[in-house]
């Protein structure tokens, strides 16, 4: 074994801390100039330090209906991510088997990453707008009078955003079950446990802690998608889409303001996200093994 | 022992709603992105046809124009130098970063860490992290007024924002990501062994990292380009952000068609988009065979 550090560390560390600087640099920017006087503009200097824009940002003032789309995103990305979570560790108790058509499911997933999200964004479009049509041309009397459409956040956004976080979920999963040492399982079964009740208390507290990464990737993909909901979100915008739309035509660090409060709502998930890891490993380290206590 | 619960269910039962959403939201919709490239339109309806007009009209005086390029023929050409550009770029600093990571720092816990904090801005605002640049590369951003101060330039500079370089320095912000995460779990899994082998035969560090560490690393290397490939050729934000929506992308032709309501030229656009997006992973899948390698 080579002794002490060699100096390409030192290189490599500043190139490390620079990456740093470079990915959390411009966020810090903006989170400074949110807190601009009413006189600042979209630079710097600072004119002031106030919660002018904040204000404003809350007060809805100039901006469309900012609080409704809001409201809207965090119950949608809720929503999805208890789908995502749901459905991935459904599929990977499958994956454990054998299926008919395991390996197509598992090219469709990773397709569903590979394929460009504007061209999945479109599909969808085109299937709503083409049922649409169907439905008002074919559809029964009291279905098709009154009908407008069947896009919405909770039909075809929703299925838009699953499209881009199952995928995530699902190789998750594989992660999991790769390092998930079966014999535990066995030996619940040995001792009478029914399926339900090994998933109950055996797996399910064992993986727990990587299920939360699931959610937390769920939760984040589905708050911050543009691309797949552009085309397919129907007449109500989710937050990231308006936000998108006012960077042509805002000009006041209100955007900021905006920024920064998106980025707040992410980074309290995330902390819960992480804090709950982390409470969970430490249960599971203290409750985990009864090695050296005796019989109970 | 037969309880009722989804826990004896079969294995395509427990599958069965994931597939659902992938068969409803992705299968089918991609045919009806086929099927409509075929179709006709007027200004106000789609019309079941089946025609080559949009795809005809996509591709519209190309032969004409050669030696010179059309406009589709351009903005392709265009798109593949970001991609291009994007990919070497991320490849170079994930590659470093992923290396630092794998074999310079000593404890899980501390590369876990890292690494995490590397992950973080991932599941931030991808929109957000793009306007955060304009404090810094606007025309009187800090970087101009930085460099006015220090006197290397009288004039702020234009090229900074709503330009080709802002475009790629966001993406390379943006999806770095995608390679550092899977170049880092291909290094993790080398055995540190094999590095102490080629030293003691005698490697010199860079011998080492081009025959042991980067042959090894290929899997990550690889399933990372992918990821920054196929999110540049399809992206139409981060173009449209950063360009100051002034610069023409694969992405961004299917956007405009759509904001036109045109759909089947819509929908050759991405038939066409996603005929070069497989044949770019084609040409990978030659590199390095990767069901082999997951």
């Amino acid at each position: 074994m080579r002794e002490g550090r060699p100096g390409s560390f030192y290189w490599l560390l500043a190139f490390f801390c620079a990456f740093l600087l470079f990915l959390y640099g411009p966020m810090i920017t903006i989170f400074v100039l949110s807190f601009q006087g009413p006189e600042g503009g979209l630079t710097f200097p600072l004119r002031g330090l106030s919660l002018h824009w904040f204000e404003k940002l809350w007060n809805g003032g100039g901006i469309v209906d900012i609080k409704g789309a809001f409201v809207r995103s965090v119950f949608m990305s809720l929503t999805v991510m208890a789908a995502t979570v749901v459905l991935s560790v459904l599929a990977g108790l499958a994956f454990r088997k054998r299926f008919r058509g395991q390996a197509l499911v598992f090219y469709v997933t990773v397709a569903s990453l590979i394929v460009p999200s504007i061209v999945t964004s479109l599909g969808i479009a085109l299937q709503f707008r083409l049922f649409d049509d169907f439905i008002k041309t074919y559809g029964p009397e009291w279905l098709s009078e009154g009908y407008t459409t069947a896009m919405g956040l909770y039909t075809s956004g929703m299925g838009a955003h699953l499209t881009w976080t199952l995928p995530f979920g699902l190789l998750i999963m594989f992660a999991i079950f790769n390092r998930f040492d079966t014999r535990l399982e066995e030996a619940a079964r040995d001792l009478g446990a029914t399926p339900w009740q090994t998933f109950r208390f055996v797996i399910l507290p064992i993986i727990l802690p990587s299920l939360v990464g699931v959610g937390l990737f769920g939760f984040t993909l589905s708050w911050d998608e543009i691309a797949r909901s552009s085309q397919s979100i129907g007449e109500k915008n989710t937050l990231p889409l308006e936000l998108q739309a006012l960077t042509t035509t805002v000009t006041t660090p209100e955007i900021y303001a905006l920024g920064t409060v998106t980025t707040g709502v992410s980074f309290v998930v995330i902390g819960v996200a992480l804090a709950s890891i982390l409470t969970l490993r430490a249960r599971q380290a203290r409750k985990g093994s009864d090695a050296g206590k005796g019989l109970v | 022992m037969k309880t009722k619960d989804p826990f004896t269910l079969p294995a395509w039962a427990q599958v069965g709603p994931f597939a659902f959403v992938f068969g409803l939201f992705f299968i089918i919709p991609l045919a009806f992105v086929v099927m409509v490239s075929f179709w006709d339109y007027t200004e106000y309806s789609l019309v079941p046809d089946f025609t080559l007009r949009s795809y005809v009209e996509t591709f519209e005086g190309c032969y004409d124009q050669l030696p010179g390029l059309c406009t589709i023929l351009k903005t392709y050409v265009s798109t593949v130098k970001f991609c291009f550009l994007v990919w070497l770029f991320t490849l170079l600093i994930g590659f470093t970063i992923a290396y630092f990571l794998a074999f310079h720092v000593q404890s899980v816990t501390m590369q876990m860490t890292l690494a995490l904090i590397s992950t973080i801005p991932f599941w931030t605002s991808n929109v957000i992290r793009m306007i955060s640049w304009i404090p810094l590369l606007g025309r009187n951003g800090l970087v101009n007024q930085g460099l006015i101060k220090l006197g290397v330039i009288k004039e702020p500079l234009e090229w900074l924002l709503y330009s080709d370089f802002a475009v790629v320095l966001a993406f390379v912000h943006l999806f770095t990501f995608f390679m550092v995460i899977p170049i880092f779990n291909s290094m993790a899994r080398i055995d540190k062994r094999l590095i102490e082998a080629a030293y003691d035969a005698g490697a010199t560090g860079w011998q080492t990292l081009w025959t042991v560490i980067i042959p090894l690393a290929k899997p990550g290397i690889v399933i990372g380009s992918i990821f920054v490939i196929t999110i540049v050729m399809g992206d139409f934000v981060t173009v449209g952000v950063m360009g100051g929506q002034q610069i023409a992308s694969a992405g961004k032709i299917i956007e405009t068609r759509l904001g036109a309501l045109q759909f089947p030229p819509a929908a050759a656009n991405a038939v066409i988009l996603l005929a070069v997006v497989l044949l770019i992973i084609t040409a990978m899948n030659r590199v390095v065979d990767i069901r082999k390698e997951l």
